[in-house]
């Protein structure tokens, strides 16, 4: 077997983790034929897993198959009903969040589970502030223990400051803070990278094999593979609730694991990994879309785009860098400072959805639990929300016209629900999406705002959207393409507009396009801001300006 | 489901299909139960003109839960209708002047006027339900005793005798009212786009305005609404006592209106209105209360009593997932 | 994310250095909205009290006259301080009025048993009441509203029970040892005074400075994730209703004692008053957020324009209602306009 990473075609196959010597000891937690069901469902089918100290332990698997349920196992969230838990060797039951803390069991989750309104500093001792000796809070010895500790993961913010003030990354940062500090034996981190920018995942991977070192055990959820081969020494696949492989990192290859999660041959996987149509179409001439001078104090810097009918047109940058906002700004959810929208020649009135929807935008905002779907109504009260002034009759609702529509869209989009009447709640998140998408398409939309269309929906519902969204560009519409999968944002668009910090760095077209190439845009960008940020700090004394390295 | 609500869910699937059902149906089978039991054992309870009787006292209280559960249907909430009561009862009263009309109109607008306020406060201005409507049942009551002079003003006027006491075809004019009202709301909730909006805001206000629905205006509309019916509650009640004491009407009747909501299965957290459940809810705190009454146990025992019901209702409701 | 050499992009300090002024400036404007917001209803009540003394001069501003309205506020001042550990926890209690007039009624009616039967019977049922409504709202999960309203219902019929219908009314005898804490007097202030600035002064130490008070902070910003990070939730909720009855208890005592009897027909409405008076103070009523020291202002605002009103002779009292109810619209459309520039 080859030592150290293993590359082809450009892509790492094989990680360059050292196998973790083998520890004979007991394992510090481990599930034996664990079963969780809800409602008929088998969440978790007889899982048996072991987690040896001091090791990095992958958990992979695709949406669905039971990572969640496994977590919220092991971290008391959840009881099994069948099957037991040994922690240190001993069988132990959590009832609750806090029995698996005092445990030892610290957990990272993908949400950020932390406190906006309370300050950095109180989030991170919240339970466990430091008292002075009449036993209240000693908030100076507070807040200077937290600005060093975070300065330990090269964070240095006011700690005083509200929580929700700072960046995503950041405010994930102080949960992964606050998990660690503690003293534990296990740390569980779920999709720990997610609202990550690059410079904060290698703090991350610092922290990890910092745990690994002081023999804290490690249980690493993530869909990203890379960072499963750069870091961890074991993996488990789970599908569909059973566990179908364990091994060390080293024994297997990407293709191979991915094979494992999806249930398929590896020559299948092998293939093109994204289900956006090859062929080039015909776009019209005049853009059916154009943003210009989009302006928003903080938040938007005079950002300008262009889709032409029959183009997708893919918004590329990292986290934060305003992709969303733009999408909001164009649909009106969110007022501009300053800034035009047109569609089709006409300009249309900012910051009203409803004007933007008349004028033929639609679209599917990032987080579809709290801005998409309305759980308590039922499937085809939520297709038809946005068009009902179309469906009814001086205000009064028209059975006829709203079943022919919804019928069709449930047959167009493959919806899977027990009738129309069903309640969207209960779909699952790929299903829930499609609805989503039935709701803009009973518009009969011009233009197409997808932010982030295919996040967290199995592989399945997936490649459906995909294609649709390949089909609907293909009849004419012009889309606009945000994703947190830079590759799917690659694969499907015509274009790319790359933002950064609010602000549009590059436009890349056509054969221009790839990961590599937008990562270099967005990497020219910053050292172009550096360069500015130093010309302002140190102006020569003869006005010249620097011209730094 | 997120982790959150994970943490939070204590029950199989199993146990909540039972709750589903007694939350949907559990205020039919209390009705039916109180009604069997009364009908058992206290005298006089089936005659006609007890029946008659129920149904008069619960009007006032019916109309108002009827625009209340409109407004927790939006996951909103209205405390001033007892105020608005009271509003519309002093302008009555002091605008007879110019005919029963003229005063039922401006009883009316007083409401409107109020609505409209809450409306703003809540939809334009971003003001919390809670709040707003606070404020305006404390400034409200106010106003009401600053226009009547804090005085209780006897009504004597042949047209609001025959609103409040008359019958046609044995039934009670004020009972037709509010038939009528109930039929009017229904329709408006089940088969308008306006009522479908109202569950959609309630169910979920973020994606409502990403779905284009004119929320702003949905809400004004609403406790607009919901203020009239208050209004015509405070001219029906007038006409009835003929008599419209500002210090008095509508006090705590916000209360009444909530439990009706409640009981009567509409979740506080919005989404849903159940329409025959609010008059159920209604209906049945009044057979509580003359239940009680009728078996001589005093006013103590009715507020106790009433207490546990909403807590048992809730208690239920929050199983199906309500707030 | 890194390119295919595997070299993480880098990212220089200077990019970080603008970003750290930037967020300097953010944080100066953030903690300057927040001050405003917390400390606005203060500067109101000096300007109002200002305002009031030089309009109505010596009827206003005589010792005597302060000093009745510093007693007043003492009950609304101890029900509104439970309240705003309930509110800045994320929850609401609307039950504090009724628990008054029933602590009210079993002081008076426990008077004829001594006087320590007369504190200790109201306050233990009134704190066992809060603690019925901690447990209905933070073990079985149900909404503070309904669980508070109902309670009111139930407090006031108990209330009504113990006194007959209203129709009796306790009084406390005139040698009984209760009447001193009510009517006594240390110095120019009497004791109810003294037994507010007490709750008041440790209200805001457990606020700011204690670990319970950073626990419901959090809880009212984010039940969720409060526990999550293993804060006990439910005893905290639990502690606050239960706090809230306790006080609302020793409110009633208070009131009974200086009125040397206990009527079940008193605080109608207080649970509204209170809550008035925690917003007017700062206090978000979503949660996450208060101030003691705001809540004191609120109950001292609303008491001072009750005075006012009361002193001039040609408007009739109702007209206090209408100015309350502006005076909290208003203040909450400031707040509303605050918040706006604290989330920039």
């Amino acid at each position: 077997m080859q030592a150290g990473p293993v590359y082809c075609n450009d892509v790492l196959v094989r990680g360059s983790v050292e196998p973790h010597p083998a520890t004979p000891t007991t394992p510090v937690l481990e599930v034996e034929d664990v079963t969780k069901r809800f409602a008929g469902v088998l969440a978790l089918d007889h899982v048996s897993l072991q987690l040896q100290q001091g090791e990095v332990h992958a958990l992979v698997g695709e949406n669905g198959a039971g990572k969640s349920t496994l977590i919220k196992v092991l971290t008391g969230v959840y009881q099994p009903d069948e099957g037991r838990i040994r922690y240190q060797g001993e069988q132990i039951s959590f009832a609750r969040p806090l029995d698996a803390q005092l445990a030892g069991i610290s957990t990272i989750y993908q949400e950020i589970n932390l406190v906006p309104l309370l300050s950095v500093a109180r989030n991170l001792f919240l339970g466990h502030e430091p008292t002075n000796r009449f036993g209240l809070v000693d908030e100076r010895r507070m807040n200077r223990e937290a600005k060093a500790i975070l300065a330990g993961y090269g964070i240095h913010v006011d700690v005083r400051r509200p929580l929700r003030s700072l960046g995503t990354g950041v405010q994930q940062m102080v949960a992964i803070a606050r998990a660690v500090a503690a003293d534990h034996r296990v740390v569980i981190m779920d999709e720990p990278t997610s609202s990550l920018e690059p410079r904060e995942v290698e703090r991350l991977v610092d922290v990890v094999r910092r745990l690994r070192r002081d023999g804290v055990a490690v249980v690493y959820v993530s869909h990203r593979l890379e960072e499963v081969f750069r870091l961890c020494d074991r993996v488990s696949v789970l599908r569909d609730g059973r566990l179908v492989h364990t091994s060390l990192v080293a024994d297997i290859t990407r293709l191979e694991l991915v094979s494992r999660m999806l249930g398929r041959a590896v020559a299948d996987v092998a293939r093109a990994r994204t289900r956006f149509a090859d062929q080039q179409h015909e776009f019209g001439d005049q853009p059916v879309l154009r943003a210009t001078g989009l302006t928003r104090r903080h938040v938007l810097s005079d950002v300008s785009l262009e889709v032409r009918p029959g183009e997708v047109m893919g918004l590329g940058g990292l986290l934060g860098s305003g992709r969303t906002e733009t999408v909001k700004a164009i649909y009106g959810i969110q007022p501009v400072d300053d800034g035009a929208v047109e569609v089709a020649g006409s300009q249309i009135a900012t910051g009203s959805p409803r004007a933007a929807l008349a004028a033929g935008i639609a679209l599917i905002p990032q987080d579809r639990k709290s801005e998409g779907i309305i759980p308590s109504l039922s499937v085809r009260d939520n297709i038809v929300l946005a068009a009902l002034p179309a469906m009814s009759r001086a205000g009064f609702l028209s059975d006829r016209d709203q079943d022919a529509v919804v019928a069709r869209l449930i047959e167009q989009l493959r919806i899977k629900a027990s009738s129309p009447d069903q309640k969207v709640g209960e779909l699952s998140g790929g299903n829930q999406q499609k609805v989503l998408l039935a709701r803009l398409l009973a518009l009969n939309p011009r233009v197409l705002l997808l932010d982030d269309p295919t996040r967290g929906i199995d592989v399945g519902a997936t490649a459906e959207i995909q294609a649709l969204i390949s089909k609907l560009a293909g009849e004419g519409l012009g889309i606009v393409l945000i994703s947190s999968e830079l590759e799917e944002v690659v694969e499907g668009a015509d274009r790319i507009t790359v933002l950064r910090d609010g602000a549009v760095v590059g436009t890349l077209a056509g054969e221009e396009i790839s990961e590599e190439a937008v990562m270099t845009v967005i990497a020219a960008a910053a050292r172009e801001s550096m360069r500015a940020a130093d010309d302002a700090e140190n102006p020569a004394r003869d006005g010249s300006t620097n011209v730094a390295g | 489901m997120s982790l959150a609500e994970a943490a939070r869910r204590p029950l199989a699937a199993d146990r909540r299909q039972v709750f589903d059902w007694i939350t949907e149906r559990g205020v039919y089978v209390g009705l039916a139960v109180l009604l069997i039991f009364n009908l058992a054992f206290t005298p006089r309870f089936g005659e006609l003109d007890n029946i008659r009787l129920q149904f008069v006292q619960v009007v006032p209280v019916a109309i108002i839960a009827l625009g209340m559960a409109l407004v927790i249907g939006t996951r909103g909430i209205d405390l001033s209708v007892g105020s608005v009561m009271a509003i519309s009862s002093a302008l009555l009263a002091n605008y007879l002047g110019y005919g029963p009309v003229v005063a039922i109109l401006v009883g009316l607008l007083g409401g409107a006027i109020v609505g409209i306020v809450n409306g703003v406060f809540i939809a334009y201005v971003g003001i919390q339900p809670i709040v707003a409507t606070l404020a305006l049942l404390v400034g409200g009551r106010g106003l009401a005793l600053v226009i009547a002079q804090g005085r209780l003003t006897e009504v004597f006027d042949p047209t609001l005798r025959i609103l409040g006491s008359d019958r046609i075809y044995g039934v009670p004019i004020v009972v037709l009212v509010a038939l009528a009202v109930a039929v009017i709301v229904a329709v408006a909730v089940a088969r308008t786009t306006f009522g479908r909006y109202v569950v959609a805001i309630g169910g979920n206000p973020e994606a409502s305005v990403v779905a284009g629905v004119p929320v702003r205006r949905t809400l004004l509309v609403v406790y607009v609404l919901c203020a009239v019916l208050a209004a015509l509650a405070g001219i029906i009640q007038t006409a009835r006592l003929s008599a419209s004491d500002p210090s008095f009407v509508g006090n705590l009747i916000e209360l009444s209106a909530i439990t009706a909501v409640v009981v009567g299965g509409t979740p506080l957290a919005g989404g849903r209105v159940r329409i025959l459940g609010t008059l159920a809810g209604a209906m049945l705190m009044q057979l509580i209360g003359a239940t009680l009454i009728s078996h001589n146990l005093p006013d103590s025992a009715t507020r106790m009593v009433t207490a546990l019901i909403i807590l048992g209702a809730v208690f239920i409701q929050r199983q199906r997932g309500g707030p | 994310m890194t390119s295919a050499s595997g070299q993480p992009t880098a990212v220089h300090s200077g990019v970080d250095a603008q970003l750290l002024e930037v967020e300097r400036a953010a944080s100066r404007r953030e903690r300057l909205a927040g001050t405003i917001q917390r400390g606005g209803a203060l500067v109101v009540l000096v300007i109002v009290v200002l305002l009031a003394s030089i309009i109505f001069g010596a009827r206003f501003a005589s010792v005597d006259n302060l000093l009745n309205i510093l007693e007043a506020s003492s009950f609304l001042g101890l029900v509104a301080v439970g309240m705003t550990f309930v509110i800045v926890g994320g929850g609401i209690d609307l039950s504090v009025g009724s628990l008054l007039a029933l602590s009210a009624v079993l002081t008076a009616f426990g008077s004829q048993y001594g006087p320590v039967v007369a504190i200790v019977l109201p306050i233990a049922v009134c704190g066992f009441i809060g603690l019925a409504n901690g447990v209905l709202i933070a073990h079985a999960r149900m909404a503070p509203f309904i669980v508070t309203l109902a309670t009111l219902l139930f407090a006031r019929g108990f209330a009504f029970a113990v006194s007959n219908e209203g129709n009796t009314i306790y009084h406390v005898e005139a040698g009984n040892a209760v009447i001193a804490l009510g009517q006594g007097s240390v110095g120019p202030f009497r004791v109810p005074i003294l037994i507010a600035a007490a709750g008041f002064a440790l209200a805001w130490l457990l606020l700011t400075r204690s670990r319970y008070g950073a626990a419901v902070t959090a809880i009212g910003g984010s039940e969720d994730a409060a526990r999550l990070m293993g804060l006990p939730v439910a005893r905290l909720k639990t502690v606050m209703y239960a706090s809230s009855g306790l006080l609302a208890g020793l409110a009633g005592l208070l009131v009974a004692a200086r009125s040397s009897s206990g009527q079940s027909t008193i605080g109608v409405g207080l649970e509204l008053q209170a809550i008035a008076a925690v917003v007017i103070g700062g206090t978000l009523l979503t949660g996450g957020s208060g101030s003691v020291i705001g809540t004191l202002a609120g109950v001292l605002l609303l008491n001072v324009i009750n005075n006012v009103i009361n002193q001039v002779g040609t408007l009739s009292s109702y007209f206090q209602q209408v100015v309350s109810g502006v005076f909290l619209i208003v203040v909450v459309l400031i707040q509303r306009y605050l918040a706006r520039e604290q989330r920039l």
